[in-house]
Order: C-alpha cells, then sequence, then structure tokens
C-alpha cells in the first residue's frame, strides 16, 4: 500500500486490489451464465464454507509476509490441531468451549515456537517453517497414527456450520469478519500497521526508529499459529472427523490467495483488501470448475499456475513498463543484500 | 604487467578526455558540455555539490550509461562504452563507496570472479590464482590473506580488495567514489599510499570526495563543477578551500561551521562505567543541556557501539545510563525515545530511512504512537506533523508522498533530522551528521545543530572530520580502541591533541 | 614501498575457515557412523548385507535428488519441484516401456532426463526471466507437474510385469556387492562436485548465491547460471524417477510424492546455508544418506515409524540451527581484533 497525502482516484481504481475485486464479478458473472449451478444460494453456501479456513490462516499471514517473512507451517498446524482435539475428546474432554480455548492455545504455542526460531535464535523463517511444516505433520501422525476420530456429537458440525437464518451462508463467516476487521484496522489505521510497513521494508531503519521488530515478529506468527489452530477448529467440526492428513496442502492455498491478493513476497507491500478478493476469487472459480465437471486434479494445476501467474504478472508488467520508459534497470550499485 | 607510457612522453596526451558531454533523463539534464582530462600518473580530484553531476559522470565513464552527445577519448582515440564490460576492457575501474565482494568466496576468488586462471581441461588453477593475487598485493604494498572468506573485512580492507582487483584488470583509470567516507586516519593513510604506488605505475586516479583536506594532500589538479557543467580545471597549489568552495557553490558561503557560543547548564546525559565486552569498556562521559559533545576517534575505537548502546539498538554489560537523572533501561529503544533521546544514526540509507516508504511516513514513524487517537492513525495528523517539519528543515521534495529514495543526500539527511527533531527530543545524538552530503546543506544542519544547543539541547555527535570535530564541539571526547582516553576542552582542542589521543599515543 | 601493514586479522583465519567446511561434512559422516553403530549394538543383522544394499539403494534416489537440490539452494534459491517431476518421469519411464517394449534402456534413461530437463526449464526460465522468487515458482509448479501427472495417469498403474526385464535388473544387480543404482549416484555425485569446484561456471553458482547483485555488477551471466541450475536439477529430478521405476517395478500418479521435504532435509542437514553461497553436494549425498538411515535404524532401535516424520523436521530445524551458531562463530573470529577487554 504505497501511502500518501492524497492518492488520485485513478491510481485506486487500478489498483491491484480493484483488479482483484473486478476479477472476481466477472468469474461470478460469467460463471453463473455458463455453468448450471453457479451463483445458486447452495453454491455460494459451499464457497463460503471451503473459504472459511483460507481467510482465517490468509489474515494473519499477509501481515506475517508484509513483514518479510513466510509461514509455510499453517497447514501442518491446522492437522496437528485437529488431531490434539481428536485425542482430547477421547481423553474425555467434552466441554466444546474448552476444547476450542485449548486448540487456540495449541496453536499458540506452535506459533510460538516458529517465532522463537525466527526472532531468538535468528533463523531464516523460510527454513525454519519447512523444518515445523514436516515437524507439526509429524508429530500430528505420532498423535493419531493412521486413525481417524469421527465420532463427535452431531449437534456440534450442525452448530459449526449452520447457516444465518433466512440464508444458506454459515454464520461463521462472522467470526472471519470480525477476525478481517481487527486485523483490518490494525493494518491501516494503528501505529502497529505503520510499524508492520516499515519492517518489510527495511527491519534495521524500523528498528533504529524505536519499532521493536523481533518483537513485533514474534506476535505475529503466534497469531498465525492460533488462527490456523481456529481453522483446524472449524475444519474438524466442518468434515466431523480428525485425522493425520487433514488440510494437507492447505499452504497452497493460503499463500495463492495472499500472493493473488497483492502482497508482495518479499514484504513491505500489499494489503488485506485485495487478499479476501483473492480468497474469494479462488473459492468461486474451484467451486464452479467442479461445477463444470472439471476434475478435481486439474483444480490443482489451475491453482498452482494462478500462483505462478501472481508473481510472474506483476514483474514482468513492470519490466515491460521500465522498458517502455527506456529506462534501462541498472542493478541497485547502492543496495547490499 | 602491461608498460605505461611514462609520464613525460604523454604529458600532452590525456588518458582519458570527456568533451561536451551531454546526458539527459528525460527532462532532466544531468551533464551538460561536461569536460575532463586524466593525465597518466596524476590523482586529479573531482569536486562538486550534490546534483553538481559527479555520479552521472562516473556512470558514463564506467559505461553504465552512454553519452547524449560528446566524445570520450583514450589516448586521443575515440571510445564509446555499450556497458561496464567494456569500460573495464578499456582499462577505467570504479571503486564505489560501498565495495560489493563476495562474502562465501575468497579474496582471491573475489578477485579473479569469471576470469579464474585455467589449466588443463579448463579447470580453473587455484594455486596460479592464489599467486597472482598475492602478487597483486605486494605491487599495492599491503599484506592481505588471499585465502579467507571476504566476510568480515573491514570497509577499508574490502577497498582493498577492489584495488587490487582493478589492478589486476591492468586499469588505467581508477576512478574513486568517496573512498574515504568510512576510513580512519590510519586508514587513509594507507589508502593514499596506494595510490601514489598506482601513480607512480602510470596510472590516473579520479577522486571523488567532500573532504577537501584530503583533496588537498592527495590530488594534483583539481576540477569543479556545478549544475551538471564543467565550471574549472586547475593545479591544486593555484587554488585555495575558498576559491574552491565559492566555485562549488556559486555563491559566498560565509562560515562552514557557525559555532555559536552557548550557556552550558545542567546534566542531561551521564553514562558511567558503560562496558560491551570486544566493543567498549568504563566508558564514563556526560553531556549537559545546550553544549556540543564530539566524540572523536579512529575507526573501530567503538564510537558508534557506544551510541548505539545508549540508544539501546545494542545492548551492553555493564554500566548505566541516566537521561534527565533517571536510569535508562538497557537494549530499549522505545524507551530512550521516550526519555526524550533522539539518535541520527551513520547510514540513512540503511539505518536512517525506510527508501520505499514517503517522506511523510518516515518523518512521523518514532511518534506513530503519540500521533494516534485512542490508537488509531487516520492520516490527518501525520499529513500536518510531516508538513511542518520538513518546511522547518528546508526540505525540498516533489511531495509528502513521495518515496524518500527520490531526494538528494542532503535533503535525506534533514528527513532524518527532521523526524527525530519531532520528538522533541532533550538529548540528541549524530552520528557522522554530514556524511556524503554537499557543501551547502553541510552549514544547514552545523547550523541547526548549534541552534539545537542554544535551545538547551545536549548534542553529543560522533564523527571522523576533523575540522567539524574543531569548529563545532565544546567538548571532545576521544576514544581509542574501545576506552574514553581523553576529554578536551574546545580551548585545548587541535589536529594534534585529538589525534595524538586517537592514537592512543595521549 | 611497503606501507604500514593492515591490521593483521586473525592469522589462523582462511584456513580456520576451510577447517570449518569440512568439518561441517565430517560432522555429518560422524553422525552417520555413530547412528549405524548405535543401531548395529541394538540389533546386529543391521549391518548385514542385504541391509546395507536396501540402504543403499534407498539412499540413492534421495542423494541424486539432494545434489540437484544443492546446486539451485547455493545460488540461493529452491526447487521444491523435484518430487512431482520424479513422479512425471517414473510414469513416463513406465509408459514408454509399455508401450514400447523393445526400447533400449539407454533411451529411456535420456528421456528421463530429458523430461525433467524440460521440467526444470520451465522452473528456471520463470525464474530467471521474470526475476521471481523460487519458493512460490517451484510451490507453484510442484502442483501443476503432479496434476499433469494424474491427469495423464488417470486410473492407470504400470505394473513391473510391463517393464523389461533389463531395466528392472538395473534396481538389484549390483558390481562387487555394489548396487549399480548406486553407482549412477557416485557418478552423479562426483561429476557435480567437480564442476562445482574446479570450474569457472561452478564457482559463479557460489558467487551469485552470495551475492547476486555484486554477482551481476561482475558481469557473470546470472539468469544464464540459475536458469542453468534449474535445468540440471530438473534434470538429474528426471534420473531419479527412471531409477525410481527401476527399483520399484510398479509406478502410479503417487510416485514421489511428498519427497521434496525430505530433499530439502537432506541438503540442509549436509550443510549447504539456505541462503546460498556455501556448501557442498558431498554434503548434500552425505545428508541424504544420514535421513535414510534414520528411516531404517528407527524401527530397529524400536521407535514408532510414525516418529520419522517428525524426526524429519526435527533435523531440519536442529540443522539451521547448529548452522547459524557456526556461522555467528565463524564470523566473529574472522571479524578479528577488537576493543580488548581489562
Amino acid at each position: 500500500m504505497r501511502e500518501s497525502a492524497r492518492r488520485p482516484l485513478w491510481t485506486v481504481l487500478w489498483s491491484w486490489d480493484a483488479l482483484v475485486i473486478v476479477a472476481l464479478v466477472l468469474v461470478i458473472a460469467v460463471g453463473t451464465s455458463t455453468i448450471d449451478g453457479v451463483g445458486t444460494p447452495r453454491f455460494y453456501r459451499f464457497v463460503v464454507l471451503e473459504a472459511i479456513p483460507i481467510a482465517l490462516i490468509a489474515l494473519p499471514l499477509t501481515l506475517v509476509i508484509i513483514t518479510g517473512e513466510i509461514d509455510l507451517s499453517v497447514a501442518s498446524t491446522v492437522g496437528l490441531t485437529c488431531c490434539v482435539l481428536g485425542q482430547l475428546w477421547h481423553a474425555g474432554v467434552t466441554s466444546l468451549p474448552l476444547l476450542v480455548v485449548l486448540s487456540l492455545l495449541l496453536g499458540a504455542v506452535l506459533g510460538a515456537l516458529n517465532g522463537v526460531f525466527v526472532t531468538v535464535f535468528g533463523l531464516p523463517s523460510l527454513a525454519v517453517t519447512i523444518g515445523t511444516l514436516a515437524f507439526y505433520r509429524g508429530l500430528a501422525y505420532v498423535v493419531l497414527g493412521d486413525r481417524a476420530v469421527a465420532d463427535y456429537p452431531v449437534s456440534w458440525t450442525r452448530r459449526m456450520i449452520s447457516p444465518i437464518p433466512h440464508t444458506t451462508i454459515p454464520w461463521f463467516v462472522f467470526v472471519v469478519g470480525a477476525l478481517a476487521l481487527v486485523f483490518g484496522i490494525l493494518l491501516y489505521a494503528t501505529p502497529v500497521g505503520r510499524a508492520l510497513y516499515a519492517i518489510g521494508n527495511n527491519d534495521v531503519a524500523a528498528g533504529f526508529s524505536g519499532i521493536a521488530v523481533l518483537r513485533t515478529k514474534f506476535w505475529l506468527f503466534v497469531a498465525t499459529g492460533a488462527c490456523s489452530a481456529l481453522a483446524g477448529v472449524f475444519w474438524t467440526f466442518r468434515f466431523a472427523s480428525a485425522r493425520a492428513d487433514n488440510a494437507t496442502g492447505l499452504e497452497l492455498s493460503v499463500i495463492a490467495a495472499v500472493l493473488l491478493g497483492g502482497v508482495s513476497i518479499f514484504g513491505g507491500r500489499g494489503g488485506l483488501v485485495g487478499v479476501l478478493a483473492a480468497v474469494a476469487l479462488l473459492g468461486v472459480l474451484r467451486n464452479a470448475l467442479q461445477l463444470a465437471d472439471v476434475p478435481a486434479n486439474d483444480l490443482t494445476i489451475v491453482t498452482g499456475s494462478l500462483l505462478i501467474l501472481s508473481v510472474v504478472g506483476p514483474n514482468l508488467a513492470r519490466q515491460a513498463r521500465d522498458r517502455l520508459r527506456r529506462r534501462r534497470p541498472i542493478p541497485a550499485l547502492e543496495r547490499t543484500q | 604487467m602491461k608498460r605505461f607510457i611514462d609520464l613525460g612522453r604523454n604529458a600532452v596526451t590525456p588518458v582519458l578526455a570527456l568533451s561536451a558531454v551531454h546526458k539527459s533523463f528525460g527532462a532532466v539534464a544531468a551533464l551538460r558540455e561536461a569536460r575532463l582530462e586524466l593525465h597518466a600518473g596524476e590523482a586529479h580530484a573531482l569536486l562538486g555539490e550534490n546534483g553538481a553531476g559527479k555520479s552521472t559522470l562516473v556512470k558514463v565513464l564506467a559505461g553504465v550509461h552512454q553519452p547524449d552527445a560528446g566524445s570520450i577519448e583514450m589516448d586521443g582515440r575515440p571510445v564509446a562504452f555499450g556497458g561496464p564490460a567494456d569500460a573495464r576492457a578499456a582499462g577505467i575501474a570504479v571503486i564505489y563507496q560501498e565495495p560489493t565482494l563476495f562474502p562465501d568466496l575468497s579474496i582471491a576468488e573475489n578477485i579473479f570472479v569469471g576470469r579464474q586462471p585455467r589449466r588443463s581441461l579448463r579447470r580453473i588453477d587455484t594455486a596460479a590464482m592464489r599467486s597472482r593475487a598475492a602478487e597483486l598485493f605486494d605491487r599495492l604494498g599491503v599484506r592481505m590473506e588471499v585465502d579467507r572468506p571476504a566476510r568480515g573485512l573491514s570497509i577499508a580492507d574490502q577497498q582493498l580488495v577492489e584495488i587490487a582487483k582493478a589492478l589486476s584488470f591492468e586499469a588505467r583509470v581508477l576512478v574513486m567514489d568517496e573512498p574515504t567516507a568510512a576510513l580512519s586516519g590510519v586508514e587513509v593513510d594507507r589508502l593514499f599510499a596506494v595510490v601514489r604506488a598506482l601513480r607512480e605505475r602510470g596510472a590516473a586516479v579520479l577522486f571523488i570526495s567532500h573532504r577537501l583536506d584530503e583533496v588537498f594532500a592527495l590530488c594534483q589538479r583539481i576540477t569543479v563543477m556545478r549544475d551538471g557543467q564543467w565550471v574549472s580545471t586547475d593545479p591544486a597549489a593555484d587554488l585555495t578551500v575558498d576559491q574552491v568552495v565559492r566555485r562549488m557553490v556559486g555563491r559566498e558561503v560565509s562560515a562552514l561551521f557557525p559555532k555559536q557560543d552557548t550557556e552550558v547548564r545542567e546534566a542531561r546525559l551521564v553514562v558511567r562505567g558503560l562496558s560491551r565486552a570486544g566493543y567498549f569498556q568504563d566508558v564514563d562521559f556526560t553531556v549537559h543541556s545546550g553544549e556540543i559533545v564530539a566524540l572523536a576517534g579512529l575507526v573501530g575505537a567503538g564510537r558508534s557501539e557506544v551510541i548505539r548502546a545508549v540508544f539501546g539498538i545494542d545492548r551492553y554489560d555493564r554500566g548505566t545510563v541516566e537521561v534527565s537523572g533517571r536510569r535508562l533501561p538497557a537494549g530499549n529503544p522505545r524507551a530512550a525515545i521516550a526519555a526524550g533521546i533522539a539518535l541520527v544514526p551513520e547510514d540513512r540509507r540503511q539505518q536512517g530511512l525506510v527508501m520505499e516508504l514517503s517522506v511523510q511516513r518516515n518523518t512521523t514513524l518514532p511518534r506513530r504512537w503519540s500521533l494516534a487517537r485512542l490508537g488509531l492513525l487516520w492520516g490527518a495528523a501525520e499529513r500536518r506533523t510531516a508538513q511542518t517539519w520538513t518546511q522547518r528543515l528546508n526540505v525540498t521534495a516533489a511531495r509528502l508522498g513521495a518515496p524518500v529514495s527520490t531526494l538528494s543526500g542532503g535533503n535525506q539527511q534533514k528527513v532524518v533530522l527532521a523526524k527525530w527533531l519531532s520528538t522533541a527530543p532533550s538529548v540528541l545524538i549524530v552520528d557522522e551528521p554530514t556524511r556524503g552530503i554537499d557543501i551547502a546543506t553541510k552549514a544547514e544542519v552545523h547550523a541547526l545543530l548549534s541552534g539545537l544547543a542554544a535551545e538547551g539541547v545536549a548534542v553529543l555527535m560522533v564523527s571522523s572530520e576533523l575540522p567539524e570535530v574543531l569548529g563545532m564541539a565544546d567538548r571532545v571526547l576521544v576514544m581509542h580502541e574501545g576506552r574514553l582516553v581523553a576529554d578536551i576542552a574546545r580551548a585545548g582542542a587541535t589536529e594534534e591533541s585529538i589525534m595524538f589521543a586517537a592514537t592512543g599515543r595521549a | 614501498m611497503i606501507t604500514t601493514p593492515a591490521p593483521v586479522r586473525a592469522r589462523g583465519a582462511a584456513t580456520f575457515a576451510r577447517r570449518l567446511l569440512v568439518a561441517r561434512e565430517l560432522g555429518i559422516a560422524l553422525a552417520l557412523a555413530l547412528l549405524v553403530a548405535v543401531t548395529t549394538i541394538r540389533n546386529p543383522r543391521f549391518l548385514s548385507a542385504q541391509s546395507i544394499k536396501d540402504l543403499l539403494l534407498g539412499a540413492t534416489i534421495l542423494a541424486i535428488l539432494a545434489t540437484g537440490q544443492a546446486i539451485v539452494v547455493i545460488t540461493r534459491n529452491v526447487d521444491l519441484s523435484v518430487g512431482s517431476v520424479l513422479g512425471v518421469t517414473a510414469f513416463a519411464t513406465g509408459v514408454l516401456f509399455k508401450d514400447h517394449p523393445g526400447t533400449p534402456i539407454v533411451l529411456a534413461l535420456l528421456a528421463g532426463i530429458g523430461i525433467g530437463a524440460l521440467a526444470g526449464a520451465v522452473n528456471g526460465g520463470l525464474i530467471a526471466a521474470a526475476q521471481v522468487p523460487a519458493l512460490v515458482v517451484t510451490l507453484g509448479t510442484l502442483y501443476v507437474f503432479r496434476g499433469l501427472d494424474y491427469t495423464w495417469a488417470t486410473g492407470r498403474q504400470v505394473n513391473a510385469a510391463d517393464m523389461p526385464h533389463g531395466f528392472l535388473s538395473l534396481g538389484t544387480r549390483t558390481i562387487l556387492g555394489v548396487p549399480v543404482l548406486a553407482l549412477f549416484a557416485v557418478a552423479v555425485l562426483l561429476i557435480a562436485g567437480f564442476v562445482l569446484r574446479s570450474y569457472r561456471s561452478g564457482r559463479e553458482l557460489y558467487a551469485i548465491g552470495s551475492d547476486p547483485d555484486a554477482a551481476r555488477l561482475s558481469g557473470i551471466p546470472v539468469g544464464r547460471r540459475v536458469f542453468a541450475a534449474f535445468v540440471a536439477s530438473g534434470a538429474l529430478a528426471g534420473l531419479a524417477g527412471v531409477l525410481h521405476a527401476a527399483r520399484f517395478g510398479t509406478v502410479d500418479a503417487n510416485a514421489g510424492l511428498g519427497s521434496e521435504l525430505n530433499v530439502v532435509a537432506a541438503v540442509v542437514v549436509g550443510g549447504v546455508a539456505i541462503f546460498g553461497g556455501s556448501g557442498s553436494v558431498y554434503g548434500a549425498a552425505l545428508g541424504a544418506a544420514l535421513l535414510t538411515t534414520i528411516g531404517s535404524a528407527l524401527p530397529v532401535l524400536g521407535i514408532d515409524p510414525f516418529w520419522q516424520r517428525a524426526a524429519v523436521g526435527a533435523l531440519i530445524l536442529a540443522a539451521i540451527g547448529l548452522d547459524r551458531v557456526l556461522a555467528v562463530r565463524t564470523a566473529r573470529r574472522l571479524r578479528g581484533g577488537r576493543a580488548r577487554d581489562a
């Protein structure tokens, strides 16, 4: 988000966020008119159900990526949370609120572990979270092995995915909405948000300006872990089943949404509006293609391609623009890595 | 080794000659009718304020930019550089302010990267590479372990590796862009000796610097540029500092160091027994409200480390820091800012500013919490603050929303100062406040610091420029190898007394 | 004219640094030896001829993948698509033999390497030309290639019966007790190590990983070299796919699924810095050997095999932590004399 005193309207309209929203509207329009079943209330219900966990994780992950870090372990956190949830249930914990709270705590701890490795030991978050991706998933298998826990009370599942009265949209979307509001205000209108952009562009200078860089990053990892755990809770009860391989590969969808939403993988740029629109876009696209009888496998290809496109596209566009302006891209002579 | 034509026969034909060179970027003419002549065996200074066109000229020489008009000739023959490789092949080497070596490769590999000597089966001949590298350093008269990785080398040593690399290219013209900016006295001497060695072998050295005393010590001729145009070229012996400054600025610059006399009041910053293993030991000093205290010493003496510890960026092992009588917790810049300390760091690009963010965002960053109402920031308060302070410091920028990277060095430094002054500090610590900025802005900064002291701010200034130290400071603290070895009052401060202390001979 | 000598940095700095790098590879070798020793004490049959052969066979594929990955990681990139490339080429090999029974083995090898190289070219092209982070691109191609593999292989499966006997025997034959497959790995390792150490293009890869901007300024063709690194990684993944088919005979679309994690683990454990610029393919291969041995050793040591995945993750964390500690200590040593203490 390039902030300035007053942005001319045309730059707002031409911004990445707007483009994603336009794409979303287009896809919905085209899909509704050409594919049977798209655009129905039932369709939107499934889109939202699928999008909820992705959105829950994408919100804090956006902030993490803005500060220049990354967290690949989110899907493993979801899986581990599901398994621990299953074990707790079998161990006799029957109070739903308690289970939720314990899961959130677990997520926070898992996120904190990532945070400690990155901020206290100073390790690169890419390597750390590849490690914890494997480690947490491994722990999920240790906890639950090959089994599945599927004997939760049906009422819980019903409660989790029950719709808002007079609509088909699950009420849980309000939880996502509330979180989106919190993270949005945090990013756009608080000193913390200002600090995040500073950190993402130059964390040394941010430190010299009195920003507690490491502490900020640490809490972002904790938040990501907690939100991933919440997504795990939702996942478990939506499918009424906890298995060690739950949510395998979910990180692809989340990262694809974040990058497609205009957040730069290098940090320092991007915002939540585009990300939420991208989550919706990917969800609608996936479900629409499914209804069009495109095999599930091809959807993976589409998601993967979109991910690549979301980073290649802007870069190529920038290079073309530079060439048009006849400004030859010269490697930065003053900048050191 | 190539034989260079001796100075006598070549006194007429310059090694390198630029004439009537024009270079524009869009509507901005960076160079107009630029001229330069370098003779073999001379050290030639290129002076000019920021925006005078020096860096564009260097980039044209380096082959990074192609001139829109005009000619470049080497040994009387016209040449054209399609890119940096061409310029290098022609024998022009540029040493930038921040050398870029490969930290993981050895020094020898750094020198020969991309053109390592080969043996049978086109394999790299490491033994030959090592001995050739050692031979290069012999020629320069310095000792260097060619097998060690480049990681951890001091800037001074990195520069020497770059010079050795240039030598390995049989460079006939060496362009040095602000080479002494990060060097201490001893290292500058060593660099000058190396330059003399290069000159004796017939190379021409183009020396770009803002340190006039060094320019006069090292160079035979001085070329002055202003507003992209050539102003004059004269033997250094025929010029005075005042004349040079006047030509650079185009007007009278009255006092370079407008130090006012101020009344020194109560102790504002008290540091006792500050120690950090490996960096500094038992540092005691006091800065009073209204005084300017300079912290002098050689590079590596620990000055920047001390002030970073005082501000809280780094931790320390022992000792106390008190501001206005209250003890400051260690390692907590936020607490330091709350207590009234501001730190203008050494490196404005990497430490002082977030280059991609706007002038407004940079200016209001340390005050983001105090400007917020109920924790929320809506932009109006930030805009007002940025407007006020950039105006007060005379920052020239297109608009507040422009990224700070588009400003000149002097204006960038002013943004850093604006940013910190807006926090109304009672203690202002500045680290090399005028490094790499033009004369006019330098004077502004000095006037600013004096004014602040007059208003009662306690100013602690780290500086490696002795004239600046002598001109500005009420007291000079000198550090040597991590210890504070001298506290010299203005009256007794001279070049000798400071250098004595800095080199440990006090 | 000799001037004041440069402040003498820690005299043995260079030799210390070199010793350190060698020490890293030695450390893994030691860890490997220790693991084998402990497991053999538990069950002496662990060190029997058959199980050593199995270990070598198991490590081969991973070692070849790790060699390719190391080349990429040294340039400060990563290739997460190797598992998918392996899957595609394994299946392609199976289909080749099934549909064209008389195909010479050499052709199959070349075909696999070719397909892998093509995939690598796609990766390398996108990364070098568009200058986008390898993480994102290869995460995308991981899924795209795997998806293509599934689409191609829908429902189909190639059985051992469909493959020529000569090809399958590659997976079981030994020369002087060493499995032929392992010899492939050794050959790949030696060639890669040789090029990286003794050739300009190899050293340039290290330069690129050490400081990409400086590399560009020095005139190193960064784009071309990075492209080549990814082509190499893809080609080696392709080779690994063919050998996978030779070893297992039965190939479906799931071949190599999830193996990218093991490959990254092998490389990281083997001392190749994730930030590029240092490490060696030998270390990566040792890392692969260590990981494979852990897999076999765990059941023998009586540890629940479900711990293996967690162990891999823990190892990655331990390895990068260790490298960090060592790097900090080395940097401090190399910086030499600072302020003297009291």
